[in-house]
């Protein structure tokens, strides 16, 4: 599956309080979360979601593990993270609500603010503006079954509740 | 040759696994709180049905909206409670009894166990020996439905605490020297283990608070080689005699470090990073609006008491915000005579809710506002306002800095 968007960068450790607040938490409706996402550090930040792709440092989305973090962003428009690592919590939060998070050494030195990003989530090949190629880690395993069926609750439905291996 | 975490994870897995393996566990004890539960329970309908796996596995406890600061957090403890109603959960506590991590360690973890809970900071149960992981809401449904869950087996590192503390130096100071010498992305997809060379000069309280921080430190999971202080802690709350579960003593680790916890000083993060870790002499005499000392990380009964040691006969001179992680707790600092201190001194007490340290309620902090803090973050925005600048530390420093009103070191004030 190959995704494309439009780089928005972001730096390392963002933290899931900077991506949706506390106060925020007592509703899990994807529009109204949409709406607050990354509040406190870029309150415009869903105006220029749709179509997205977020490139990041470090430990992206460290910190709680409120699962309207990862909502929020994809509700936002976001197409795919693609960090240089992800908190654990955040990373099972995204495939767990089918928002591809690619790891990816080196993005943030080779990819800037707007450019076009065209990401193959299972091989891991991210093409920048129609011309470098980066070879990045594809997703796999249970993580790639999860997405695919489109988050957890369809995987639970189709897959997991009717045998006896998750 | 096994390390605790292969060892734990193996008998989980109902095979010998290794460090990078993707294995599926049977999951000992899975939990959610008030906030994360309603949530929990949302995907469990979505998912086709309210199907418990095993009800005497699962525990809940209310701490978030803890008592309801508005209509909306009373719907959705009722919420939760029509569901405890209807599957008959039996490990439930409402409004009143504690903070989760604490109940969870209190009442029901054990070492060797795999605990689960829509919490990041899970990790606490790690202080008995436990693999306790946080997961977000969907996990944590799919856990109470099916038994099981899927994990990353993580890379083993161990830390020895070696020698003993001085005076007023607490497991948080020791949590943030290791967040000070690592930074908060060095242990990604690491279990930490730590052993205590001399276990009874490390006690349990200070244990949980390092174990509570190990989401700070971005680790998979951290754990407390058991001994005989977390046997002890375990039979004299429950009556319980526990088998210790340890590592084989030829285990291999991807790396191993050494904290001499003689050497560790008073410590701050200061803002707005947990990692951006200072002695209290680099930070001394700034001014601070409010002192919180509470929270799954540091609102037990070893953290009163230093409190009420130092705030013995003063007043404070801060708002001073004082929550026991539990009832127990806030009970024994009663008998103790340590509420009555902490209260005589000016400081509000309250017990069993997580309040300011998500910015939730009973003490917001506002716009330019300076916060020290026992809790365990200090992200932009995390108490309150984005505005506000939030110092974390042990209960030492919190209490001389209520004493003083600015960032203070206990010997300022005794």
């Amino acid at each position: 599956m190959i995704i494309k968007g439009r780089v928005i960068k972001l730096g390392d450790k963002i933290d899931t309080d900077a991506i949706i607040p506390a106060k925020h938490l007592r509703y899990t409706d994807p529009q109204y979360l949409a709406q607050h996402v990354f509040e406190p550090i870029d309150p415009e930040f869903y105006k220029k979601a749709k179509n997205a792709i977020i490139v990041a440092g470090k430990a992206f989305g460290m910190g709680s593990s409120r699962e309207q973090a990862a909502i929020a962003i994809k509700a936002a428009g976001v197409k795919a993270i693609v960090a240089e690592s992800f908190a654990r919590i955040f990373y099972r939060n995204a495939i767990n609500n089918g928002l591809p998070a690619i790891v990816c050494l080196e993005i943030t030195k080779e990819v800037n603010d707007g450019d076009e990003l065209a990401v193959n989530i299972e091989t891991g090949e991210v093409i920048v503006n129609n011309a470098k190629t980066m070879k990045c880690k594809g997703i796999s395993g249970i993580a790639l079954e999860i997405l695919k069926a489109g988050g957890l609750i369809e995987y639970l439905k189709k897959i997991a509740l009717t045998r006896t291996s998750l | 040759m096994q390390t605790l975490t292969e060892k734990i994870l193996s008998k989980a897995a109902n095979r010998n696994v290794a460090p990078g393996d993707v294995i599926e566990v049977f999951v000992d004890i899975v939990a959610f709180h008030d906030l994360t539960g309603y949530h929990v329970i949302e995907v469990m309908d979505k998912a086709g049905k309210r199907v418990v796996h095993n009800v005497d596995n699962l525990v809940i406890a209310f701490d978030h909206l803890t008592p309801p600061p508005d209509v909306r957090s009373a719907e959705i403890q009722q919420f939760i409670r029509r569901f405890v109603k209807e599957v008959g959960v039996r490990n439930f506590h409402d409004v009143g009894y504690g903070i989760l991590h604490q109940v969870l360690v209190e009442k029901y973890v054990l070492p060797g166990q795999v605990v689960v809970a829509a919490d990041s900071h899970t990790t606490t149960s790690g202080a008995l020996g436990a693999f306790a992981q946080g997961m977000g809401a969907s996990d944590v449904a799919a856990v109470v439905m099916t038994g099981k869950t899927w994990v990353s087996v993580p890379q083993p590192f161990k830390i020895l605490l070696k020698g003993r503390t001085r005076q007023w130096v607490t497991g948080k100071d020791v949590a943030l020297e290791i967040l000070k010498e690592f930074k908060a992305d060095y242990f990604m997809g690491m279990s930490i283990e730590v052993f205590v060379e001399e276990p009874q000069f490390f006690p349990m309280d200070y244990r949980l608070t390092v174990a509570n921080m190990g989401i700070e430190m971005n680790a998979d999971t951290l754990m407390f080689v058991p001994d005989n202080v977390i046997a002890d802690y375990i039979k004299s709350n429950r009556g319980l005699e526990v088998k210790l579960v340890k590592p084989d003593s030829n285990a291999k680790y991807v790396d191993e470090y050494t904290v001499e916890l003689d050497k560790v000083d008073l410590l701050v993060a200061a803002p707005h990073s947990v990692d951006n870790v200072k002695s209290v002499r680099d930070v001394s005499n700034i001014d601070v609006d409010m002192v919180f000392i509470g929270s799954c990380t540091n609102g037990r009964l070893s953290d009163l008491e230093i409190a009420a040691k130092i705030m013995k006969g003063k007043k404070v001179k801060t708002r001073c915000i004082v929550i026991p992680a539990s009832w127990n707790i806030f009970k024994k600092a009663m008998e103790l005579g340590y509420i009555q201190t902490l209260v005589e001194a000016g400081c509000i007490v309250t017990y069993g809710t997580c309040g300011p340290c998500i910015g939730g309620h009973f003490g917001i902090a506002g716009p330019g506002e300076v916060v020290i803090s026992t809790s365990n973050r200090n992200f932009v925005g995390r108490m309150g306002s984005p505005q506000a600048y939030i110092y974390l530390t042990g209960p030492s420093v919190a209490a001389a800095t209520a004493v003083l009103g600015k960032i203070a070191e206990p010997g300022e004030v005794l």
